[in-house]
């Protein structure tokens, strides 16, 4: 699509647009040396500085924090995935006294900062962090994988479901043994995409005084000295974006592996495009 | 319950504040967005890689590392703001910027390739192709997603208020310190009005979505 765009670039474009390139560069190039001596100013470049990752203690702190983050997220994507399909098989129910409420508790539990809901649950019902966290964390992604698989199942053809009330199949069985297994697959970008999100979230955690990451670099800070806040930080921060793009990485591959194998493809992210031609 | 009636002109305030907030980033961040999505797409390899960077980084930060950083580290190396106001507003549009530009980038994909054709063939340079005939149609495509992604923006604008600006989750946090033994009814109080921001805005997006099916 990207060279539909443009003409294909004759010898002066092309020149042009290695001149803009090279000032380009230079700005990006100019703007983090400035950076980095405003920093060298602050003393951050000092040895003595990062000499603190030198020390095992260090890395089992951030390792700790790591081992948090990673266990609150992996323990309310394992909830929080069964609670999305139940949800989202409560939300297209064929009993309206099943759908509706749903349908309410799902724009309820969507339109609510995750942050709002870990706080709700820390205070109201003096829970530990942790469970706060996951709590939190668990009911705001329950809602958004049964949209998500909701949107897959509304982009099955409609003959799946035709055909599986055809050979006798009750309304919940067509959804449970047709119908979820390939919404499911359809959108696992999406869900995968999803868990990169709920990745990120965790990182609230700090707000309500959960020990993961950030909140390790903050005790550390405050154990080793104020002068180590910037070489922690840094190296939490690289650490936590790192895990986030290999796990994105996972999605794309997912979605590139999908769309080759699977008989009816991968569907898109539900934006308007894709819902429209469902229709 | 009671404690909502009484503490109504905080929440008040904490709501306009919230509305001000993600207003002036969401501005910020569909501009910028927008512009980052033609950098996306454009002939010069350099704009091309460094939005792709700045993408795939900004929408892999978890936004609180980002508040910790203004709010933490900054002040330690001796910046320091005036306003927190303006270091949350940086944040949150800098962070929404990426998801915009990746929604917009979507619509300029789905824009037919006959019309970029058309439009080449009459002579256009790239920068007429894009502003006059594929960004109008790209972008009527795709409000419903960008409504979606201002929705997270009003919530995401929370975080701000963890981290020492006064807006509807600031207060909140103020209040639930104040009166303990209300602690539920003053974050539901919160929650309301949160939703009286983000579930308006989801059903115009239902619609916008509606009437772009019909439109097809």
């Amino acid at each position: 699509m990207t060279s539909v765009l443009y003409d294909v670039p004759g010898p002066k474009a092309r020149r042009v647009s290695l001149i803009g390139s090279v000032i380009g560069i230079v700005l990006i190039a100019a703007l983090l040396a400035w950076a980095i001596m405003t920093l060298a100013q602050q003393g951050i470049f000092q040895a003595q500085r990062w000499a603190i990752f030198g020390q095992a203690d260090v890395w089992t702190l951030l390792a700790n924090g790591i081992t948090a983050t990673l266990s609150a997220a992996a323990i309310a994507a394992v909830i929080a995935f069964p609670l999305g399909l139940l949800l989202c098989l409560m939300r297209i129910s064929d009993v309206a006294w099943i759908r509706v409420p749903t349908r309410i508790v799902l724009e309820f539990l969507r339109g609510m900062p995750v942050v709002l809901m870990m706080l709700f649950v820390l205070l109201v019902f003096a829970t530990s962090s942790f469970i706060a966290v996951v709590a939190g964390l668990v009911l705001y992604n329950a809602a958004i994988f049964a949209e998500i698989i909701r949107a897959g199942i509304q982009s099955l053809p409609r003959g799946q479901r035709e055909a599986g009330l055809a050979i006798g199949l009750t309304s919940f069985q067509s959804r449970l043994s047709i119908e979820l297994p390939q919404a499911v697959r359809r959108m696992l970008p999406s869900l995968v995409a999803q868990l990169v999100v709920l990745l990120k979230d965790t990182s609230l955690g700090y707000i309500v005084a959960y020990g993961e990451l950030l909140r390790a670099v903050q005790v550390m800070a405050d154990f080793l000295g104020p002068q180590f806040l910037f070489p922690v930080f840094f190296v939490a921060a690289a650490i936590y974006i790192a895990i986030n793009l290999a796990v994105s990485r996972l999605a794309i591959w997912i979605e590139r592996r999908g769309s080759k194998k699977a008989a009816g493809g991968v569907a898109k992210a539900p934006t308007a495009g894709v819902s429209t031609i469902v229709k | 319950m009671d404690v909502i009636i009484e503490s109504l002109p905080q929440y008040w305030d904490g709501f306009l504040r919230t509305l001000f907030l993600a207003a002036v980033s969401g501005i910020i961040a569909l501009v910028v967005g927008t512009l980052l999505a033609a950098a996306r797409v454009s002939p010069v390899a350099a704009l091309r890689g460094f939005s792709m960077a700045y993408v795939e980084v900004v929408r892999n930060t978890p936004l609180t590392i980002a508040f910790f950083f203004a709010a933490v580290v900054l002040p330690r190396l001796g910046v320091t703001f005036q306003q927190f106001e303006i270091a949350a507003i940086i944040a949150l549009s800098a962070y929404t910027s990426a998801f915009i530009a990746e929604a917009v980038r979507s619509g300029v994909n789905s824009v037919p390739i006959g019309q970029a054709e058309a439009a080449r063939s009459i002579g256009m340079k790239f920068g007429q192709v894009l502003s006059l005939i594929i960004l109008p149609q790209a972008l009527r495509t795709v409000v419903p997603p960008l409504i979606n992604i201002l929705i997270a923006l009003v919530k995401n604008s929370s975080v701000a208020g963890a981290f020492f600006v006064l807006e509807l989750f600031g207060y909140g946090k103020q209040l639930a310190n104040d009166h303990g033994d209300a602690v539920m009814w003053v974050l539901v109080g919160v929650a309301f009005f949160y939703l009286l921001i983000t579930v308006p805005l989801g059903y115009l997006a239902h619609q916008v979505e509606r009437k772009v099916a019909i439109a097809r």
